[in-house]
């Protein structure tokens, strides 16, 4: 729907009039050439016909204003369209074209706006080809540094000034994700993200005390300046932090007009990098440890005391039979407890060095590949290899496991004879299982006890350790099982699969195909501006772009959520990588008239969370941030219905691509997300999921933004009042 | 006369030994065997000197010596601290809060009964 042109309405009434008053100046002449008794005659004629003029002065009208409404297609509308299409030409960033149609001027027209698009992009290729030549190099240094973090088994965290993230890696990323109280849900991407803040995780004071630190240390002239603290986290992990300054480059330094040292320094500065370590684990063990101190010299300094005070009581020569009885039970008493305290420290203590043994993480298969090597070289026997699941990560002492498969194979060999053996591994739940097989004679359980117990030796070589011994280090299992019907045996060891970190990582490696968008290194020069959100500039502004599937259109109706998907924008930069994609159990139905507009069935929402679970993370998510969404009022409605229950209530500004299209295109004739995204040049993936759906309404969104600003438009004040005054504002939803 | 003696600790292996100790030392010697009921026979009873353990349960050692300390009534009864805590930050804070000596266990049993009479203002016998 579009607005009447006014002009049309003008012009049509102008021939109105010009037609009637034509009617009348005609009349008039034919009236004065007639004689009197003629004008009589005529009048009587007219007077009954008058009716018969106005109809035909109103049907000579229609006929004006179709041709007049027609020409107004052709020769305003037209060129108005073709006027906002060239404007798109003139902001698009890549080459994009225009349609011809229209008179033949028209296409004319159109044609050479297109070819001058076309010298345009041309010219446009060569600089950025130019640019790109020049900065190829730079981007293989930024490159080096972000591929560098991302292997790198430290979690790292780079802030500019004023403590927004521009850089992280993916072990800070998992990191992050144990710290998330929502780790399911948001999965830790409303904690860390580029651009985020830092101090959602650290007590700002905290931090600037650190930088303080570090500030005094460079002032002082310290070589490498850094500081260090230990803080805990919403989740209860300690975190030890230590900061490292960025220093600015004599570029982007800026002038220091500061004469105090402090003021130099801190121009030196543009940001700081933190390097985060979880010290929970460490930190408990170590209290554990202080525990068994503690409780070994005060528990043995009071049993310490009983006994020396009941023995000096019993150097007294008059000392009464009963009484001596009770001063030497004391004793008796107190020297058994502290022989069992010591005792107890002493497993204790065996216990930790065991447990505290340093395991590797090691593909299973090379593991496999390993024992396989080893074990037909110590025992001259075949061994093959059965099924073996390559995906699987062990936490192993490699060596000791080793030793231990040896072993066992060589007493199979030495002692039954076996002429071949076969290794497997599979997963089993939260382990691995790795087993020895062999076929033959089978074994009893007293040997393979013994076996386990023995210490390990090959030929003259004698480990400490025993089997046993090996598998409590691993904190596994072992034992031995019969396959009667395969008359085959086995030894099967149970070991600890590697934390998912190590799992994630492979992946991580494997399925990248493309960089992530972990760091953002223009976010140095950016400054926080003490300005309100309202005049800060569209176009540096940091948006959550999101949009909703849901059972219905009516939310007051019982219509719910059943699927939320966002994106972030920050620095004009749309990052696919930190995004929410959340399904949601609508706690209703949902009518399958809708499955087919979302492609969200019932199967798919059972055991996902409810939407009072999922509102408090995409609100943790869109913190700090912009909303954005195509048609916002309906999403809006939806959130705001659940205010109530959940308490969570989105007051940050809210931007809609609907109306801010319109008021960008205010001749075009549809506004729908396809419609938009078509004129963008947009491509159109997995539309009408909820994350599809915010990632098009996203790019969509960084297209408008040069739009806007050619119209004058270019903080958000100005961005919201716009839509304000949109035509489509002013309907009702 | 005989000056009364409240031997406040929890473990009744100390207890029989410091009681025969002090009662041939011609003390007349009470037991609390926690920290409230150490606290409330001082009040009752008043002794002369408490011999407080400083881990107890119900009330710690600290907790009883602070408290009898901000009793005016009770300013002429002397705190001598007996605790397994060697630290010296514990030693500090007992006096801190008031106690007259410190003793860290072990102990001789002569050096408390020289520390008992010295407090107490009596030449040792």
């Amino acid at each position: 729907m579009k607005k009447t042109d006014p002009r049309l309405v003008g012009a049509i009434a102008a021939s109105g009039l010009v037609m009637a008053l034509w009617l009348v100046l005609m009349s008039a002449i034919v009236w004065s050439t007639l004689s009197l008794d003629e004008q009589v005659a005529v009048g009587d004629v007219l007077a009954q016909r008058a009716a018969l003029v106005v109809v035909g002065w109103l049907v000579g009208l229609v006929l004006v204003a179709g041709v007049l409404r027609v020409l107004h297609r052709r020769y305003i509308e037209a060129p108005y369209q073709l006027l906002e299409e060239t404007r798109v030409v003139l902001a698009a960033t890549a080459p994009q074209k225009l349609k011809p149609r229209g008179t033949a001027e028209m296409q004319d027209l159109a044609r050479a706006v297109n070819e001058l698009a076309a010298q345009r992009d041309q010219l446009r290729g060569d600089m950025a080809k130019q640019v790109a030549q020049a900065s190829v190099h730079m981007q293989q240094e930024k490159d080096r540094l972000a591929a560098l973090m991302a292997e790198l088994n430290q979690s790292v965290v780079v802030c500019n000034r004023d403590g927004r993230i521009l850089l992280y890696n993916q072990r800070a990323r998992q990191q992050f994700r144990a710290l998330s109280p929502l780790p399911g849900l948001a999965d830790g991407t409303e904690l860390i993200g580029i651009g985020r803040s830092i101090y959602a995780v650290f007590d700002q004071q905290l931090l600037a005390h650190a930088l303080e630190r570090v500030h005094q240390s460079m002032v002082r002239g310290v070589g490498s300046p850094s500081a260090q603290f230990v803080t805990t986290t919403q989740s209860g992990q300690l975190l030890r932090v230590q900061v490292a300054p960025v220093r600015a480059g004599a570029g982007d330094g800026g002038a220091a007009p500061g004469t105090q040292a402090t003021r130099a320094t801190q121009a030196l500065v543009s940001g700081f990098v933190l390097l985060l370590d979880n010290v929970t684990a460490s930190v408990e063990e170590e209290a554990a440890r202080d525990q068994l101190l503690h409780g070994l010299t005060e528990g043995s300094r009071a049993s310490l005391a009983n006994i020396q005070t009941a023995v000096e009581m019993l150097g007294y020569p008059d000392l009464e039979a009963v009484m001596r009885e009770r001063f030497l039970g004391v004793v008796r008493d107190e020297v058994g407890a502290m022989g069992r305290r010591v005792t107890d420290l002493a497993q204790r203590a065996t216990q930790r060095l065991k447990t505290r043994w340093p395991m590797e993480d090691m593909l299973g298969a090379d593991l496999v590949a390993a024992a396989q090597r080893q074990i037909a070289a110590k025992c001259a026997r075949p061994v093959t290899l059965d099924t073996v699941d390559n995906s699987l990560w062990l936490k192993v002492d490699s060596y000791t496991l080793l030793q231990a498969l040896t072993y066992l194979a060589h007493r199979l060999v030495d002692e039954f004879e076996v002429r071949f053996l076969q290794l497997r591994l599979q997963p089993a739940g939260t382990h691995a299982q790795l087993d020895l097989v062999w076929s033959g004679q089978a074994m009893s359980n007293e040997t393979v006890m013994s076996w386990e117990l023995d210490s390990m030796h090959f030929g003259s070589e004698r480990s400490p350790l025993s089997v046993r011994d090996v598998i409590e280090r691993h904190g596994g299992e072992m034992w031995f099982e019969r396959e009667r019907v395969r008359h085959q045996a086995f030894f099967r060891f149970m070991l600890p699969l590697a934390s998912v970190q190590g799992l994630v990582n492979a992946d991580w490696g494997a399925s990248d195909s493309s960089r992530p968008e972990f760091y953002d290194f223009d976010l140095f020069q950016m400054a926080e501006q003490g300005n309100a959100l309202d005049d800060r500039l569209l176009s540096e502004l940091t948006y959550t772009v999101f949009d909703t599937e849901t059972t219905g259109l009516n939310p007051a109706g019982g219509d719910a959520i059943i699927q939320i998907g966002a994106a972030r924008i920050v620095n004009g930069k749309l990052l696919r990588h930190e995004c929410f994609e959340q399904l949601v159990h609508p706690g209703r139905n949902i009518p399958a008239a809708s499955i087919p507009i979302h492609g969200i069935t019932e199967d798919m929402v059972v055991g996902k969370p409810r939407i009072s679970e999922v509102l408090p993370a995409f609100h943790a998510f869109a913190q700090d941030t912009v909303l954005v969404a195509h048609n916002a009022a309906f999403d809006m409605r939806f959130l705001q219905l659940q205010e109530e229950a959940t308490g969570i209530a989105f007051h940050q500004p809210v931007l809609d691509t609907l109306l801010l299209s319109a008021v960008a295109h205010p001749h075009q004739d549809s506004h729908r997300l396809e419609a938009i995204a078509e004129r963008f040049d947009v491509t159109v993936l997995g539309r009408h999921t909820a994350l599809g759906d915010a990632l098009v309404t996203a790019e969509i969104w960084l297209r408008l933004i040069p739009l806007l600003q050619s119209q004058g438009i270019y903080t958000l004040r100005q961005a919201r009042e716009a839509a304000q005054k949109s035509y489509y504002a002013r309907l009702k939803y | 006369m005989t000056h009364k003696i409240l031997i406040a600790d929890d473990e009744p292996n100390i207890v029989i030994s410091l009681e025969y100790l002090l009662q041939r030392e011609g003390y007349t010697v009470l037991v609390a065997r926690d920290g409230q009921e150490a606290l409330d026979t001082i009040v009752r009873e008043r002794p002369a000197l408490v011999l407080l353990d400083v881990m107890m349960p119900h009330k710690s050692g600290f907790e009883v010596c602070q408290a009898v300390r901000t009793d005016e009534g009770l300013h002429a009864v002397k705190i001598l601290m007996l605790t397994a805590k060697g630290r010296e930050t514990d030693i500090a804070k007992g006096l801190a809060l008031g106690a007259n000596a410190y003793m860290t266990k072990p102990f001789s049993t002569r050096e408390l009964v020289q520390k008992v009479a010295e407090l107490l203002g009596e030449t040792p016998a």
